[in-house]
């Protein structure tokens, strides 16, 4: 490289670079419904006005966005920490089991308790189900990718197991268990709006956008403002200079992964406390491995993956819309996407840094001499 | 008698089972002893099953599938190669985009060209790779455990096993005994050496890649086109990240890989037994229960022999020249 490395500009490193790198994402993406033999522009006109058009749609968006906060935080955890997390499907059927057995223990007799202890509960059973992992992989160097998804498959069976068995709702024929008792759930966000007087149609948007949003709040707390936070980013940026100074990665790694985990977990508030009201089979729907691409674009900073998180809640909206307006076009679409920004945003960073650093160099620096 | 039988079905089926898991292994093999982690085993693996069977429907032949299927595969495993080589990015992450890309784009696609709700259409024997008899097995069918063993055992698998349990030696072969395999090898431990010998680390690892994806490319293929009859989505099943932990097991050697292999083939088999089975003492295992077999004892297996000591030294690290 002629002249050495330029320092870029803040604002050009973190929002500039990822964001071309997103455009290019979407720009194949597009090239993929061209080749779907339908319009790109027209799918696009489709996708927004499916996800904005109406209040439902946006409470639908934001509903989906809840999932994303959760499982994109969980990511991140992870990754700050040096490590990947691939299993938050497994994690937040667990967290689902959890949240569903503290229901149903405390359900009947004091609704409002159980749901606090199903919070508590969803978060402990993800955070168990990551520990296994976490362990294997901090003391006997088991790959936590590898033995991640292999918990996917094991929690799926297990769930599949519980719901068409102890838990299988008493004559039912679906893999699903009982209804939550009367008044067991978590508010719904038109139910909020109208005791301050503002009417909004229904959607299943609930209380646990606001809990995910705290939940990022505190992720960045951690990462920015606690000992741990900083011993885990250490970490994971070099665990060599971390065990010299002193930090026991072992048990940073553990914890880390357990948190993640936790998060992944809450994702089962949303989806069964929120709007399913019992648990089903396979809620989880893919949204775990969401949160990769949810993370990588958030740049795994918290603030990020929010925006992230509703940017894909706005594909999934309005995709659902849009597979039913073309044919051709399904959800798997979605999946695409999220496989080329995980792509581009995480496994390509520095794409685009040659030319907008040659760029900058032309322009910016051309000033001061 | 009975017993006897069940073992050699039991054998039989291992052996099948196993195909498409060796190949994926060597893939991995390939790559990581060239220095780069190739988590994207199981996309590209998905990839060619979706690749060879649309092409085997459309054409009607095995072999335009085997050849569409490790054309994506190798067109993927560049793809990863350049993510990993050029772009020094990080390889698990790249592996995984991959993976999700794939999981979207083969039901996409398929769902765009069949119209049948994500799947390929139903393949033919014409084209499939269907059992091969060996000579003789017919003659010997008679001779008491040698011809059962022959002609039950070891005859009337498809192609792709067999050729899977061919580039065991052929890749031990290329590893061990050319130079070019001594290179690969090198290039995975010390790259700066290799560097200094004036050889392309570059090239090096393009080479492995397009090795791996070829073997992937039929191993995805073995998937859709010998030991099933069409693509269904996600019909992969965590196999990828198997025939992963295979490698491991096998501390990154063809022949070990082999053997771990086949214990993972063996679980898969058995638990296709066990279901509805009652077992003395425990009775019926819920198939949920067997289901979940194969993966617990990747699990088991990763926690008990895993560790870093035998992986090659440079696996999973960009290499840049100017350091």
């Amino acid at each position: 490289m002629s002249g050495g490395p330029t320092k870029l500009p803040g604002i050009l490193e973190s929002v500039l670079m990822p964001f071309l790198n997103i455009l290019v994402a979407l720009f194949i993406s597009g090239l993929v419904v061209l080749a779907l033999g339908e319009d790109p522009f027209f799918a696009l006109g489709l996708l927004i006005e499916g996800a904005f058009g109406y209040q439902e749609a946006i409470g639908y968006t934001f509903y989906y966005a809840t999932n994303f906060i959760f499982t994109g935080l969980a990511v991140s955890v992870a990754f700050h920490a040096g490590h990947f997390n691939i299993g938050g499907e497994g994690q937040a059927m667990l967290g689902g089991l959890g949240l569903t057995l503290a229901v149903f223990w405390l359900g009947d007799t004091a609704p409002v308790l159980s749901v606090i202890v199903a919070i508590f509960g969803a978060a402990l059973f993800g955070a168990g189900w990551a520990f296994i992992p976490a362990w294997l992989q901090a003391y006997r160097g088991s790959h936590v990718v590898i033995t991640t998804i292999m918990f996917n498959f094991i929690a799926s069976a297990l769930l599949a197991y519980l719901l068409v068995g102890p838990l299988q709702r008493p004559g039912g024929q679906m893999p699903e268990s009982s209804d939550f008792p009367e008044g067991v759930g978590l508010m719904q966000f038109h139910e909020l709006l109208e005791l301050v007087g503002i009417s909004f149609e229904q959607s299943p948007l609930n209380l646990s956008f606001l809990i995910a949003l705290i939940a990022a709040a505190g992720v960045w707390f951690m990462l920015a403002r606690t000992r741990f936070g900083f011993e885990m980013r250490v970490t994971g940026q070099n665990s060599d200079a971390a065990r010299f100074a002193g930090v026991s990665v072992p048990r940073v790694t553990v914890i880390a992964l357990m948190i993640s985990g936790a998060l992944a977990g809450m994702m089962g508030l949303n989806e069964l406390l929120g709007e399913q009201l019992r648990l089903i089979g396979n809620f989880t729907l893919g949204y775990g491995f969401v949160g990769i691409a949810v993370a990588f674009m958030g740049r795994n900073h918290p603030l990020g993956i929010v925006l992230a998180a509703i940017l894909f809640g706005i594909l999934y909206q309005g995709g659902a819309e849009l597979a039913f307006e073309m044919p051709n076009i399904t959800r798997d679409l979605i999946v695409v996407i999220q496989g080329l920004v995980i792509l581009f945003a995480g496994g390509m960073p520095y794409l685009f840094r040659r030319p907008v650093t040659a760029l900058y160099r032309r322009f910016a620096l051309q000033g001061e001499r | 008698m009975e017993f006897i039988t069940d073992i050699l079905l039991l054998s039989d089926s291992t052996l099948r089972i196993s195909a498409p898991l060796i190949l994926a292994a060597l893939a991995g093999l390939c790559a990581e002893r060239a220095g780069i982690v190739d988590i994207g085993l199981e996309g590209k693996m998905l990839a060619a099953a979706f690749g060879a069977a649309s092409a085997a429907a459309v054409s009607g032949s095995p072999w335009v599938g085997l050849f569409a299927g490790i054309l994506v595969s190798v067109l993927l495993a560049l793809l990863h190669g350049y993510v990993s080589i050029h772009q020094r990015g990080n390889q698990i992450v790249s592996g995984m985009a991959i993976n999700i890309m794939v999981a979207g784009l083969a039901p996409t696609l398929a769902n765009a060209w069949f119209s049948l709700g994500g799947q390929t259409p139903l393949l033919d024997n014409e084209a499939r790779f269907t059992a091969i008899e060996l000579p003789l097995a017919r003659t010997l069918e008679g001779v008491p455990i040698i011809g059962s063993l022959y002609s039950d055992l070891l005859s009337g698998h498809s192609l792709m096993t067999y050729l899977a349990f061919a580039m065991v030696p052929v890749i031990a072969w290329i590893l061990y005994k050319t130079r070019f395999g001594l290179r690969l090898r090198a290039v995975g431990e010390n790259p700066e050496a290799v560097d200094t010998a004036g050889i392309s680390v570059t090239m090096l690892r393009y080479q492995a890649m397009v090795i791996a994806g070829v073997l992937c490319g039929m191993s995805g293929s073995a998937l859709s086109t010998a030991l099933g009859a069409g693509f269904i989505r996600d019909m992969s099943a965590g196999k990828g990240f198997l025939a992963l932990a295979a490698m491991i097991f096998g501390r990154w050697k063809p022949v070990p890989t082999l053997l771990a292999c086949l214990l993972f083939a063996f679980v898969d088999a058995l638990q296709g037994r066990l279901q509805g089975v009652s077992l003395p003492l425990v009775g019926e295992i819920p198939v949920q229960f067997t289901i979940m077999l194969p993966y617990v004892i990747t699990v088991v297996i990763l926690a008990g022999f895993a560790g870093k000591m035998d992986a090659p030294r440079a696996s999973g690290i960009p290499y840049e020249k100017d350091r």
